[in-house]
Parts: structure tokens; C-alpha cells; sequence
């Protein structure tokens, strides 16, 4: 006898404890298997693209805090690197080896909670999460040396930081990165050859190399699939030129290599760190902030500049018209790009596969929906 | 190797030998192209080898009051450079302009964002619908007369 059956629609969000925030899917289930899927987001949208456009380039540094939350650092330095740019700023080189510090250790405290998240989407509820979420703790106390914030710092000013490193900070930071070592191969011991995990993530949620540059993925999520594209490396800013490092590449594009590219790239921001402090203490005292205008007034003209922050290719595209703000700002968000991949990922797999890869994109609603 | 970012009057004798007509104008940050082309040459920029635009970086659109700018930011990550390409759309009522989804598939998102906020229509778009703001929702915010 021939059973019948009929496809389900289950709204899942905006209110899910696996979104990672407001968002929401429309998936179209046949029995347990994924036939169609709609992400719905904007929850979270402020408008701040259009707020920009009322203040000078100076008052808009906070609002890139609040684009990716979890990576505060990696937005203001985006935007101060585009600013430059359009402006023709030059950073003090020390600014510039602290920028590089403060945002090696802002992508580490990312793929620490993308890791610990991820995890977490897979059932190993809070356990591995918190031993991220210790040593991510340590760096948000670095932080707050530097910024006297935990969270959205607004440290980065247009040509250079705000604060010189302060005197306790460099010692501080060395005891972390010698006790990190020790933590990161906890991780691994913990997580890396468990059985559960690797069943649930490899395989599931692939995505092709060619299928990930067509649908413009960036970061890891681009580097999980084989494809060697890294912006400190391709299209080197700052004074990443400087520093030896490998640009991590997974095979397959499946959530498990999402997860090992996340971890591989947490050391190779250890050795940049390692290594732009021993470049930092060679170099003299000198100024942190290039001398600009209080009310900076760039060039009419626009720019597009991008940075690769920790979830991929942060960029801003700016207008100006010669006046104190600017007149067009426009945020190139990674995590919205890479949800763009999001369907053709997750339809034909299963519904508990979903949520799993769904987390292994990484994203943060603030800056999906800006 | 660093990304090199192409000069407009470098790109745009070669597509004039292909698609003649299809530039406006050309200079050395970007390359303006007619509205009615952009398909054809974004295609062209994405197929040819000299050139392989495999990746699209960005999409969004300027308000300068008499005229729409839609703005593409375009990499190569074979030949590793990048090009940046415009396209106007004169007049305030009712903005069109070819979609270039079919190109690429990570201009579905970005596209729908300029349409949701600016209020450009993207014609062969797949899923034109708002993305950020509610389906009832009034006016495009980031025109300029809009505040």
C-alpha cells in the first residue's frame, strides 16, 4: 500500500536558539529532508547606512563596532583603512603594528566563538563553548586595557588608534599567547578526533570551489573549499607584508573543514601576533595618529577598500562630496554575502544538518542586517 | 603578487571591439557603462580570459538626485585584478536596470538590498523582494529625498 504523504513548511526563527539572533527560515520539508529553504532576515536593520550619511567620518567609527559585534576591531579598521584611502592618509608605522595585533587577536576571539557556536549548533551543548569562552575572556581583557571597553571598543581612529599600547598590555599579551599554546592543543585533543563530530560534519553542507566564488563567498567559508584567496596576502593592506604566515585551505567545502580552516587560522594569527610584537619592540617611540582635522573634509571622489576580517572580506564603498560627512557609506558585509550560499548548502540535506551548517557560515545578524 | 586594480580606459577599448556602443565613458578609477548593456559586458568581463571576472565583490547604488549610479566592484581571483564598473539610470521614477544574477549568483542578495533601499528595479531577477524592510513598507530610505 502506498503511503501518503505531503510536503512540510516550518517556519524556523526569527526566535530559534540556533539562528545566532533575529533571523529566520522558511524550509520546505519532505519527511526530514530539506526541499526548499528561504532565509528571511532585517530584524535587525538600523538603517545605518543612512544615519552615516547625517555625520562627520570621525562619529561613524562606533557604528562599524556595531556591524559585527563579535569582531568590533575588524570593522573599525576596515572603515579607517577605506577613509584613508580616499583621504590619502598615512598611518604611523606603529599604529599600524597595533592595529595588526588588536585585529589578529580580534579574529582569534572570532573563530574561538564561531568554533565554540558551532559546536554548540551540533548538540555538544555549552561544554567546548566554554572553554572558548575562557580564552576568549582573556583577550576581551586585553582589550579593555587598551580601549577601557569589552565590547563595541571604538579604539581605531582615521589614521591610526586612539591609545598607545598601554604599559601593561605587552606583558599581558605575552603570558597569552605562552599559555595559549597549551589551550589550543585542549581544543584539539577535545574536539578534533571526536567521533560524533566528524560524523555530523563531514560531508554535510558542501559547496563546490567554482559554486563558492559564483556565489561570491569570502573568508574561510571561501578558503573550506580549496580556493587560496586570502586579502592580507592577495591584496596585502596595512603591513601584512611583513609577516610570514600560511593561508589555511580545506578540500572539500563541508562544515568540517569550515571548522578546521577556523582553527588553523587561530594559529597562524598566534604566529602574526608572535611576530609583530618582536617588529613592535624594535621600533621606536613615535606617533600613533597621523595629524588630520578634527572635521576631516576628503577629496570628492569614492572609494572601495576591503580588509578580510575575520568572517571574510569586509569592504566599505564611500562617496564624498568635498564635505564633513560623507554622502554615501555603504558596508560590504561578508556574512551577508556568504548567506547568499545558504540554500544551495543546506536543500537536498537533512534538517539537523541545516542548523550545522547554518552555524558553520558564521554570521552576526547586527552586520547581516546593518 | 598584490591585486592590481585595472584602469577603465584600459578595459574598455576591449569591450568597445566587442559590444561597440556599450561604454560611456572611461577613465582611470572606473568604466561607465549604458544601463542596457550591463548584462552583456558584465558576461563578457566574466567569460573572456583576458580578463575572468570570476568573483563579484560588491553591488550598491548612489543617489546624485537627477541620476541612480549602480556601482560594481569586480575581482579576478585567477588574474588578480579588480575593475570597477558604474552604470546610470537617468530620471527619478521608476529605476531599471538588467540584472546580472545570471552572471553571478552573489549579486541575488546584494541587489535585492539596493532594490529594498534604494528602489531599484532589477529586471530578470529571480526573487526581487525587499530583504531588510517589511513588504508593506513605504518609500526607499537611502534616496536622498526620502529624509
Amino acid at each position: 500500500m502506498a503511503l501518503k504523504t505531503e510536503l512540510v513548511t516550518l517556519n524556523m526563527g526569527p526566535h530559534h536558539p540556533s539562528t545566532h539572533g533575529v533571523f529566520r527560515m522558511r524550509v520546505t520539508l519532505d519527511g526530514e529532508m530539506v526541499v526548499e529553504m528561504e532565509p528571511m532576515f532585517g530584524y535587525l536593520h538600523r538603517g545605518l547606512e543612512k544615519l552615516a550619511e547625517g555625520r562627520t567620518y570621525t562619529q561613524i567609527i562606533p557604528f562599524t563596532d556595531r556591524l559585527d559585534y563579535v569582531s568590533s576591531m575588524a570593522g573599525n579598521f576596515a572603515y579607517c583603512a577605506a577613509v584613508e584611502k580616499l583621504a590619502g592618509v598615512e598611518v604611523p608605522e606603529r599604529a599600524e603594528y597595533i592595529r595588526v595585533i588588536i585585529c589578529e587577536l580580534q579574529r582569534m576571539i572570532n573563530h574561538l566563538i564561531a568554533v565554540g557556536f558551532f559546536i554548540n549548533d551540533l548538540g555538544a551543548l555549552q561544554t567546548p563553548l566554554q572553554y572558548m569562552w575562557r580564552e576568549r575572556e582573556k583577550i576581551v581583557d586585553l582589550f579593555e586595557m587598551q580601549s577601557g571597553q569589552r565590547f563595541l571598543y571604538n579604539y581605531m581612529r582615521i589614521g591610526g588608534v586612539s591609545h598607545d599600547l598601554a604599559p601593561e598590555f605587552i606583558p599581558a599579551l605575552e603570558k597569552f599567547l605562552d599559555d595559549f599554546i597549551g589551550y589550543y592543543s585542549e581544543f584539539e585533543d577535545l574536539l578534533k578526533g571526536n567521533e560524533i563530530i566528524q560524523a555530523r560534519t563531514i560531508g554535510t553542507g558542501v559547496i563546490s570551489a567554482e559554486q563558492a566564488i559564483d556565489y561570491a563567498m569570502s573568508g574561510p567559508c571561501l578558503r573550506a573549499t580549496g580556493v587560496d584567496w586570502d586579502l592580507r596576502r592577495d591584496d596585502t593592506y596595512s603591513i601584512y607584508d611583513r609577516f610570514d604566515f600560511d593561508v589555511i585551505v580545506g578540500q572539500n567545502g563541508d562544515n568540517w573543514d569550515r571548522y578546521r580552516v577556523r582553527m588553523g587560522e587561530i594559529m597562524q594569527s598566534h604566529r602574526i601576533i608572535k611576530q609583530a610584537l618582536e617588529q613592535l619592540k624594535e621600533l621606536p617611540p613615535g606617533p600613533i595618529k597621523a595629524d588630520l582635522p578634527n572635521l576631516l573634509r576628503p577629496p570628492a571622489g569614492d572609494v572601495y577598500a576591503a580588509i578580510e576580517a575575520p568572517k571574510g572580506e569586509m569592504g566599505f564603498y564611500l562617496v564624498s562630496d568635498g564635505s564633513i560627512a560623507p554622502y554615501r557609506w555603504h558596508c560590504r558585509a561578508p556574512d551577508f554575502v556568504n548567506l547568499c550560499a545558504l540554500r544551495e548548502m543546506v536543500v537536498g540535506g537533512m534538517i539537523a544538518d541545516l542548523i550545522v551548517t547554518f552555524g558553520s557560515i558564521d554570521i552576526c545578524l547586527a552586520s547581516v542586517d546593518r | 603578487m598584490i591585486l592590481k586594480a585595472l584602469a577603465g580606459t584600459e578595459v574598455a577599448p576591449k569591450i568597445e571591439q566587442k559590444l561597440s556602443g556599450s561604454i560611456v565613458e572611461s577613465n582611470e578609477t572606473c568604466m561607465v557603462v549604458k544601463k542596457e548593456s550591463i548584462s552583456g559586458v558584465m558576461r563578457f568581463l566574466k567569460e573572456s580570459p583576458d580578463f575572468n571576472f570570476n568573483y563579484i565583490n560588491n553591488i550598491t547604488a548612489v543617489d546624485n538626485y537627477d541620476h541612480f549610479e549602480v556601482v560594481y566592484n569586480l575581482t579576478s581571483l585567477a588574474k588578480k585584478h579588480s575593475l570597477c564598473v558604474k552604470a546610470r539610470i537617468p530620471g527619478r521614477d521608476n529605476p531599471e536596470i538588467p540584472s546580472v544574477t545570471s552572471v553571478w549568483k552573489g549579486a541575488d542578495f546584494q541587489e535585492r538590498e539596493v532594490y529594498d533601499l534604494m528602489g531599484i528595479r532589477f529586471t530578470d531577477h529571480p526573487n526581487l523582494k525587499r530583504i531588510a524592510l517589511w513588504d508593506g513598507f513605504e518609500g526607499h530610505p537611502l534616496r536622498k529625498d526620502f529624509l
